[in-house]
């Protein structure tokens, strides 16, 4: 029956689908932590960018400006994290804790001032970023079911684990980035603004984070609903530890968990009880923490 | 005068501008929002104490935060940023749900029973990321956001299977029996004697932190785990242990409110209590004594945001931004520091000005 499942090419097209968010996530993590700020903030982030995204497509009728503004949204979170974190020196952690219950509560919060309603957007007309059939590839069999006709979002997720890799190896700023998170110590005797950096590390991750919490609203589904970014944005903490911060091996990891989304989702149809296939996402990453540190522990 | 004295008056002035603060954010957030603001603030904050029904909804409401937020207590002092407080709660009350639907009724010593399956399901639920930190150093903080939602559907299918009563519409578990009911005691209200137990609590876990070895020990731990490991502490058992404990003291708490407030089971979603005993803990400043307190402000907020959401048009959720705002302004350090800074020079020129006179 498993197998079934997993030897369909639909099955392998979820999959991509379902680990965009978890990507975007991964890399905004991933960006964050290399400059020394472990960003817990992201599953609030994304949730934030997810309401903003509906609402101003919804608006504006114009998908650009719904995920302009859902990106918008995220970089605001962002620089609210890094003025409390970085200016006001309140604990990084406490930080996320308090931003993610304000993303819980805020965002229906907003949701019933402009729709009357506690729960979904589903009064709202909000758009979907288009797909895209990929000429030539979307004719391939099995590839071509496998990797066409995804949301834009989906294939800039992927493009993204480039841009990132370039951003922090190729460019001055990721070098600065990544030696914050090294020794802030150095990066400051050598006249540099540590908390500038900082700063930018975490627009970026915001940047990110936004477009992960557009595609949930704008591509995954095609409406807000509240807290529906569930759990996605700490999966993706996960994966970056898994993927050792790189963006390679986080993608991998974020598409392991992409695997355990899709594959509850897929024996959810089937006989077998909702409650405990829905567990399975959520027990993948805890069996994947332990993996990594278990071997992370043998190495020292 | 003494210096201690002077930062704790230091810290309660500064507790206080982040609540006015907060407060004074959601009442500009009403403002703008509502229609009739003057009527939706009315209901918030006086609305509590206009019926006693109401004020006793504060009570009822605070009973479940002090536990959760003890848990957190527990945990935070221990340099443990384990959330399993949200999920420690609702399998707590499930597994005493699952007491009180099967085990035979017996006076007395029923409801101990329940309330005691309901600490044993939290202490496991914390139990597993705290072995996996104190073994492995995993993330305790990603494990446990895990474990809720883990803890919420191994729930709601352990509801289905053993004690949902296929006869009612919606998806609720069969009828408690009787001698699992925790007794109401002030009639006109649903205060019930968990308050009792959850005074007793916090009596019982600051006893344990400040009176007793292990307590110390996890003191340390959480201030410098290095220093502790150096003077001869068990930080493995204190990692582990802080965790258990956080777990067994939320799962308690749901099974109090169970046994309490409910006839039956019939929660579909997390409660939310356990995100809500973070705020209060950190407004007591991860203090037993000072939880009782902050619990029964967060309580007296809640309750007239709900006054608040039935009576006018302002929705309960505004709530979050006090939380939220209250959090990070009691947490960060260089909140009022110059304040603070300026406060201790003039003293000290005070001082030094005496000195000179005499």
């Amino acid at each position: 029956m498993i197998f079934d499942i997993i030897s369909s090419t639909s099955f392998w097209y979820a999959v991509l689908r379902v680990s965009t968010p978890i990507l975007f996530a991964a890399l905004a993590a991933i960006v964050s932590n290399k400059a020394g700020v472990v960003n817990i903030a992201i599953e609030g982030t994304m949730l934030i960018s997810s309401l903003t995204g509906v609402l101003f497509s919804a608006w504006t009728q114009s998908v650009f400006i719904g995920v302009s503004a859902a990106v918008a949204a995220g970089v605001l979170t962002a620089l609210i994290l890094a003025y409390f974190s970085l200016n006001l020196k309140t604990d990084i952690t406490l930080t996320g804790i308090a931003l993610n219950l304000f993303a819980s509560g805020g965002t229906i919060f907003l949701l019933y001032l402009v729709t009357g309603d506690k729960g979904m957007s589903g009064s709202l007309k909000s758009l979907v970023v288009p797909s895209w059939d990929i000429p030539v590839i979307k004719n391939i069999p099995v590839i071509g079911e496998i990797i066409s006709g995804h949301n834009l979002l989906t294939y800039l997720a992927f493009v993204s684990v480039i841009v990132v890799s370039v951003l922090l190896y190729r460019f001055p700023i990721g070098l600065r980035i990544r030696a914050v998170g090294e020794d802030e110590g150095a990066v400051a005797s050598v006249g540099l603004n540590v908390t500038r950096i900082q700063y930018i590390a975490l627009m970026l991750s915001g940047v990110l984070s936004g477009l992960g919490g557009a595609f949930m609203s704008m591509g995954y589904v095609s409406w807000f609903s509240k807290d529906m970014i569930a759990g996605r944005g700490f999966i993706a903490l996960a994966a970056e530890a898994m993927g050792r911060g790189t963006p390679v091996g986080t993608m991998t990891a974020a598409m392991v968990f992409g695997f355990a989304d899709a594959l509850s989702n897929y024996l959810q149809a089937l006989q077998i009880s909702a409650e405990l296939v829905m567990m399975i996402p959520y027990i993948t990453t805890i069996i994947g923490l332990f993996i990594y540190s278990t071997k992370k522990k043998n190495n020292k | 005068m003494n210096k201690t004295g002077n930062s704790r008056q230091f810290e309660i002035i500064r507790t206080l501008a982040a609540v006015g603060i907060a407060m004074a954010a959601a009442v500009i957030i009403i403002f703008i929002v509502s229609k009739e603001p003057v009527n939706a603030l009315y209901n918030f904050i006086v609305g509590p104490f206009t019926s006693l029904r109401r004020f006793g909804n504060i009570l009822e409401m605070a009973c479940p935060l002090i536990f959760t937020s003890l848990a957190v207590c527990v945990m935070f002092q221990a340099n443990q940023f384990n959330m399993i407080a949200e999920g420690g709660f609702f399998f707590g009350a499930l597994c005493a749900a699952i007491a009180a639907v099967k085990l035979p009724e017996i006076t007395g010593v029923s409801v101990t029973a329940a309330l005691l399956a309901g600490g044993i399901g939290g202490a496991s639920l914390g139990a597993v990321p705290g072995i996996l930190k104190a073994k492995w150093n995993t993330n305790e903080f990603v494990v446990s956001l895990m474990l809720n939602y883990v803890a919420l559907y191994l729930g709601l299918y352990l509801m289905n299977t053993f004690i949902r009563d296929t006869n009612a519409g919606s998806k609720v578990s069969l009828k408690f029996q009787e001698g699992f009911r925790l007794p109401n005691i002030v009639p006109g209200t649903r205060i019930h004697l968990g308050i009792v137990i959850a005074a007793l609590v916090v009596i019982l876990i600051y006893l344990f932190l400040y009176c007793n070895k292990w307590g110390y020990s996890l003191r340390i731990t959480g201030q410098n785990s290095k220093f502790a490991e150096y003077s001869g502490i068990n930080t493995f058992m204190v990692i582990l242990f802080s965790q258990i404990l956080g777990g067994a003291i939320a799962g308690l708490g749901g099974a109090v409110e169970m046994m309490g407030i409910y006839n039956r089971f019939q929660w579909s979603a997390l409660p939310n209590y356990g995100f809500d005993g973070i705020t209060v803990a950190i407004i007591a400043k991860q203090s037993p004594k000072l939880v009782p307190a902050a619990a029964l402000f967060l309580a007296y907020l809640r309750t007239g945001a709900d006054i608040m959401s039935r009576s006018s048009d302002v929705p309960s959720e505004v709530i979050s931004v006090i939380q939220a705002l209250v959090i990070v302004l009691i947490a960060a350090n260089s909140f009022l520091s110059g304040w603070k800074h300026r406060m201790l020079v003039k003293q000290s020129m005070n001082e030094l000005a005496a000195e000179g006179g005499k």
